[in-house]
């Protein structure tokens, strides 16, 4: 409650800073004929240091001045005047106006103070975390290189006391890390892409069954202990869509299900086209352009028989390095950032959801279409 | 890199010449004309474009060009500039070699082979006929036109604006749905699964390519 006080603009601010002096002021004044004129003083100091615990310091300052002023004029003999009758009285006068403003300024000062510890601890935080994940990257990336450095070593060295199946076997380590290192180089550079804010997507054409087969094809050893089944909507229209964006989107869910989800397990992909929700986009500058564009909804599901997500964490792991907490060691946390970003680029929306015995990823993307029956075949 | 290149081709039999910089490339080529080129488009002196466009004012043989994924355009423009193919960095030394030695039989091969075999598949450019599996394959003009083209520069990628502009014409270089739905007509009528295609290769963002396994 305290943190959204501070927050308000510095207009709100004044206004009600003036309002509670005002406040303190009428309240002490219906009862001035019971209170000294000195309690006064103390009520409005007090109304003072509380503005000061969440206020800025120029509501503060103002409202310093202006209980000050009130004090004087509405409660300091000759009552009504900003004459002041005694000296004992101006020097009262003098002494609250100093006071007033000590307390604003120092109040206002501990409450500052105050932030920039919290700042510095959640700085501190971050940095933290920052660590741990570059520790974890770090460690994806070194291992593969570990792994090369250690073969060719033993390679060049004196091979005396290497065997031929030996010296195979390294090679096939180099070649296994290599391939490795290349896929989490990639997907840190589709990281990279992302986070500079350059992904513009070159949109052409796209067969949606020449591109989840490709993809499933290029996964061919990954999948091969998985049941796929692949379900794509007939007479599907083509979509307008960035291809080797869309590839690496489907091909990290993919890849995901085939780590993540027990062998022998079933993996299903649907395709289909969401024509309910047809709006026209502002594809084009020009206006004619504009009217003849029809635009659907490209919908694809992913689907397994995995372990699921744990429900508090859903919202999460599309963030940037995000790992489950009982996830197994390996793997960057970037590969569904990378298709929460790239389906992002198209404009689309991806959404996580566990199904009874597994989990459900669902991208809907809305997209121009060809109306591929009207062509010319002849 | 280099060294690497050199072994491979060497130990496959091709002799080697190589150079660091665009300056020294260009000057090998002229003094010894090769029978291939592999062009890198990344060199330190000039860009790959400049150097291809210099070598193509007077080089016919076939340039191979060497570039980094998710860099599309450069690939595209340097097919569309005179390079036969093209390799994405990291590559397999399989699929070098295989580049190498399809562009290499490409231009021996320049008096027209009327029959392109490929396994299961016979496509006979001058009889305009295709079969598969022994059958003849019913093709309408289009698609046999969009065959035949990939056909005749088998193992070599066509771009997706130069196979609209050579099927359809120059206007249609935008159209590529024309370009999908005939590939996707072709693939069922002459692939054994149209799902996992041999012949009819996608080359994701630059184009088609028929292979013939040979």
């Amino acid at each position: 409650m305290l943190q959204r006080l501070t927050k308000l603009s510095s207009f709100s601010q004044f206004l009600i800073s003036i309002a509670l002096v005002v406040l303190a002021a009428a309240g002490c004044f219906t009862v001035s004929a019971y209170i000294d004129h000195r309690v006064v003083a103390l009520i409005l100091l007090l109304t003072v240091s509380l503005i000061a615990i969440v206020f800025d310091i120029v509501p503060v300052l103002t409202a310093a001045t202006l209980s000050a002023l009130i004090w004087n004029f509405f409660f300091i003999q000759p009552k009504f005047t900003f004459h002041i009758g005694t000296a004992e009285d101006a020097f009262l006068f003098l002494m609250y106006f100093v006071i007033a403003l000590i307390n604003g300024v120092l109040t206002n000062r501990i409450r500052r103070s105050e932030q920039l510890v919290r700042e510095k601890e959640k700085k501190e935080k971050t940095v933290k975390l920052y660590n741990t994940l570059l520790n974890s990257l770090s460690h994806e990336l070194k291992t593969p290189i570990a792994a090369i450095i250690g073969a060719t070593d033993n390679l060049l060295s004196d091979s005396s006391g290497l065997s031929e199946e030996n010296k195979k076997q390294l090679v096939e380590e180099i070649s296994i890390a290599s391939l490795r290192l290349n896929q989490q180089v990639e997907n840190l550079l589709s990281m990279s892409r992302l986070e500079s804010g350059f992904i513009a997507p070159k949109k052409d054409w796209v067969d949606m069954n020449e591109l989840v087969y490709n993809v499933i094809n290029r996964l061919e050893n990954a999948l091969k202990n998985h049941k796929i089944q692949i379900s794509i909507e007939e007479n599907l229209p083509y979509y307008k869509l960035d291809y080797g964006l869309m590839e690496q989107v489907l091909y990290n869910l993919l890849y995901n299900a085939s780590i993540y989800t027990p062998p022998y397990t079933e993996i299903q992909i649907h395709v289909k086209n969401n024509a309910d929700k047809i709006y026209k986009l502002d594809l084009d500058i020009h206006d004619q352009r504009r009217i003849r564009t029809e635009t659907n909804f490209l919908v694809i599901t992913v689907e397994d028989r995995g372990p699921g997500f744990p429900p508090e964490e859903i919202g999460k792991v599309f963030e940037k390095f995000y790992r489950l907490s009982n996830a197994r060691t390996g793997g960057t946390g970037l590969g569904l950032s990378i298709v929460k970003g790239f389906v992002e680029s198209h404009n689309g929306t991806v959404t996580l959801e566990n199904v009874p015995h597994g989990a459900r990823f669902t991208i809907e993307i809305p997209a121009e279409i060809s109306h591929i029956n009207n062509l010319k075949n002849e | 890199m280099r060294r690497l290149l050199e072994i491979t081709l060497e130990s496959n039999s091709f002799i080697v010449e190589s150079a660091e910089t665009a300056r020294d490339g260009l000057r090998i080529a002229a003094n010894h004309p090769p029978d291939l080129i592999i062009l890198d488009l990344g060199l330190p002196d000039e860009t790959g474009h400049s150097v291809l466009k210099k070598l193509r004012e007077w080089y016919t043989k076939p340039v191979i060009i060497l570039s980094v994924q998710s860099n599309e355009e450069d690939i595209v423009a340097a097919l569309d500039n005179g390079a036969n193919d093209y390799l994405v960095k990291p590559f397999r030394t399989g699929e070098l070699l295989a580049r190498i030695r399809s562009a290499l039989r490409i231009s021996i091969a320049d008096e027209q082979n009327t029959v392109v075999d490929a396994g299961n598949l016979q496509i006979d450019l001058a009889a305009r006929m295709v079969r598969k599996n022994n059958e003849t394959v019913k093709l309408t003009a289009t698609e046999y036109k969009l065959l035949s083209l990939l056909a005749q520069h088998e193992g070599k990628v066509l771009t997706h604006q130069y196979l609209l502009r050579e099927v359809w014409g120059p206007g249609y270089i935008n159209q590529s749905q024309y370009l999908r739905v005939f590939i996707a007509q072709l693939r069922k009528k002459i692939e054994l699964d149209a799902n996992r295609p041999q012949y009819l290769i996608t080359e994701s963002g630059v184009g088609y390519r028929f292979i013939s396994g040979k």
